[in-house]
């Protein structure tokens, strides 16, 4: 598969369909891969593509004004979309080609340490935009319920919930790895980092800060988050930042019917599309 | 050198927390991080890496300096008087020993820094030696020999035996609180010289300064970087900071907290950011580390960690760097 990934590569390459190629290629150790912009034929001969490539490519897409190549796995085009929605990527810019996944490998200390939770529990098998394809579309995977973990914390006495979060978040180092691996955290200057208003935060100096940060950011990409699970992948604290989101989805499609974000890049997301109606079926 | 049966190491920890607060490497979900001693704790002495470095006990994430407040037209201004209490941090590695080294160099220079000082005094390093290393480990290409471990005392754990040695009269005061507990001994534990990872470091003299500066492929080596500081976060040497207050309405605090190059807004002045690209941000990092530390302090700013090849969350590390920086019409 990479070989034809490569061979489809240096021929879009070569034809002037795209000036630059986003894949991965290998990095200094054996499980590292770091996304790059390939632009020559020969460059092409590092494109890596395995369990490895665990990163979700489409936030390098942003703002892409000129013709580029994008290899994507099934749940990264979701991102795609909802950027492209979010007027972030101009679709025109960009050629995928989607190429088919079986879960990326988790990795501790840079040790493969089993598949990444998101794969686990993958729904976003099936590519949702592509030029072409090259492999298939992800393996269905045993039925794990995303929302399991979400159940699980909801059941808890609120003390015990205040405790769960508290000892996860009280780790948190503020690193913004989870803001900025997020796809749909592209805000040009974050509320967190404006230093105009009180908002700027570049510490948790408090329990209440810890817990501020990670609520303010779910709920902003509440509607929009897709869950790629790149935050859950990112944090060096292993926060399971992917059950605030998560919550979120789940109490979205409660309220509002089963919706999956990124799914396409036309249909209103339920929390920017006003409907007096539908407000007031849930009873709002 | 002392030894104590590693079976009644519980008994060593409980007697030691008794008489000073006492951290140890442990288990907090999916990660290893020092934590106060408490009895049901999941104590972890094999994982080489925890995920917060012991930087953080020296110099906190964040940090009150000084509070000014307005009374009656009278402006008053008292320092943060945080008292800090002696402490012991057990299992120190010795990429993070000598991480204590770079700190020390910035801090307990002149000016010292007082607040860093403070907690200097007040800590003791219990180093354990490491046997084997983790996929990402590099300390020895900086001359750190991880099985030999600097800190107020240095232990190696066997299967059986924990080798206890003070080297510091900090360290004798602490083994003084457990003597009961530690044998003498004229055994010494077995120590292999882990495997010796070699890096191209020889460009990094300060005589390259401005070719390392001006390298045409800083561009390249950056542009998967997503700006986010987990790098500079989980590193046990980064340790700049930044100054802000915390605006009550009637006084302010004024505290430092971590910082890092690879931010936007770091070092931002009245005209804006004096780097204004990515790259440039993130040659400001490894420049740091192996150019200009070095050159002031004669001491690289990488100890060897590898925690940031861990962390980026893009794959991009600091022995890339070293491997791959092009001096132009050098090296």
């Amino acid at each position: 598969m990479l070989e034809i990934m490569k061979q489809r590569a240096k021929e879009l390459l070569e034809s002037g369909r795209v000036v630059r190629v986003l894949g991965w290629q290998r990095g200094d150790f054996p499980n590292l891969r770091e996304p790059v912009f390939f632009t020559t034929a020969k460059q092409l001969d590092n494109l890596e593509y395995d369990r490895f490539c665990a990163a979700n490519l489409s936030k390098y897409l942003i703002g892409t004004d000129v013709p580029t190549l994008a290899f994507l796995k099934p749940c990264d085009t979701y991102s795609l979309n909802q950027l492209v929605k979010e007027r972030q990527i101009n679709r025109q810019m960009t050629y995928i080609i989607g190429i088919g996944c079986e879960g990326s490998a988790k990795l501790t200390d840079m040790e493969e340490n089993g598949t990444l939770e998101r794969c686990l529990v993958c729904t976003k098998t099936v590519h949702a935009a592509f030029d072409e394809l090259i492999g298939e579309d992800a393996a269905p995977r045993e039925k794990n319920d995303r929302f399991a973990g979400v159940g699980e914390i909801e059941a808890m006495e609120i003390a015990a919930r205040y405790t769960f979060w508290q000892d996860h978040l009280a780790r948190c180092i503020r690193c913004n790895a989870c803001r900025n691996i997020c796809p749909v955290c592209h805000c040009k200057k974050c509320v967190f980092d404006n230093t105009k208003y009180d908002t700027a935060q570049r510490a948790n100096a408090s329990a209440f800060e810890e817990q501020m940060f990670h609520i303010i950011r779910a709920y902003h990409v509440a509607g929009r988050c897709t869950d790629c699970g790149e935050c859950n992948r990112a944090c060096p604290q292993a926060i399971p930042l992917h059950l605030l989101n998560r919550k979120l989805i789940s109490d979205i499609n409660h309220m509002f019917g089963e919706y999956q974000a990124g799914t396409d890049t036309e249909t209103p997301g339920p929390l920017t599309n006003f409907d007096i109606e539908m407000d007031k079926e849930v009873g709002l | 050198m002392m030894k104590i049966a590693k079976e009644h190491l519980p008994r060593l920890f409980a007697a030691l927390a008794k008489q000073i607060d006492l951290l140890l490497p442990a288990q907090q979900a999916e990660v290893v991080n020092f934590a106060p001693f408490c009895p049901d704790a999941e104590i972890d002495l094999t994982t080489l890496k925890t995920a917060n470095t012991p930087k953080h006990f020296f110099l906190p994430q964040v940090e009150d300096l000084y509070t000014a407040a307005v009374n009656a037209g009278q402006i008053s201004i008292s320092a943060a008087d945080t008292p800090i209490k002696p402490f012991a941090i057990f299992g120190v590695r010795a990429c993070d020993a000598a991480a204590l080294d770079v700190l020390d160099s910035v801090y307990l220079s002149d000016p010292i820094d007082q607040f860093y000082q403070t907690r200097r005094q007040a800590g003791c390093i219990i180093t354990l030696a490491c046997e084997k290393p983790t996929a990402s480990c590099f300390c020895t290409a900086f001359g750190i020999n991880p099985t030999e471990p600097c800190g107020d005392i240095t232990t190696w754990l066997t299967d059986d035996v924990l080798y206890w040695q003070p080297n510091t009269e900090k360290g004798d005061k602490i083994t003084e609180l457990v003597a009961d507990l530690l044998q003498l001994t004229d055994e010494s534990p077995a120590q292999d010289i882990s495997e010796n990872i070699c890096l191209p470091l020889d460009k990094f003299n300060p005589d390259n300064l401005l070719a390392l500066f001006n390298a045409p492929n800083w561009q390249d080596l950056s542009v998967a970087c997503i700006a986010c500081g987990a790098c500079t976060f989980v590193c046990p040497t980064c340790q700049c900071y930044d100054i802000t207050d915390f605006d009550t309405g009637t006084s302010i605090t004024r505290y430092r907290c971590w910082d890092s190059c690879l931010y936007s807004d770091f070092t931002q002045m009245a005209h804006g950011n004096p780097r204004t690209t990515q790259a440039e941000r993130f040659r400001q990092r490894f420049m740091h580390k192996l150019v200009y530390h070095p050159a002031n302090n004669d001491q690289y700013g990488c100890v060897g960690c590898g925690r940031c090849v861990a962390a980026c969350p893009a794959g991009l590390n600091i022995v890339k760097v070293i491997k791959k920086l092009e001096v132009a019409g050098n090296v």
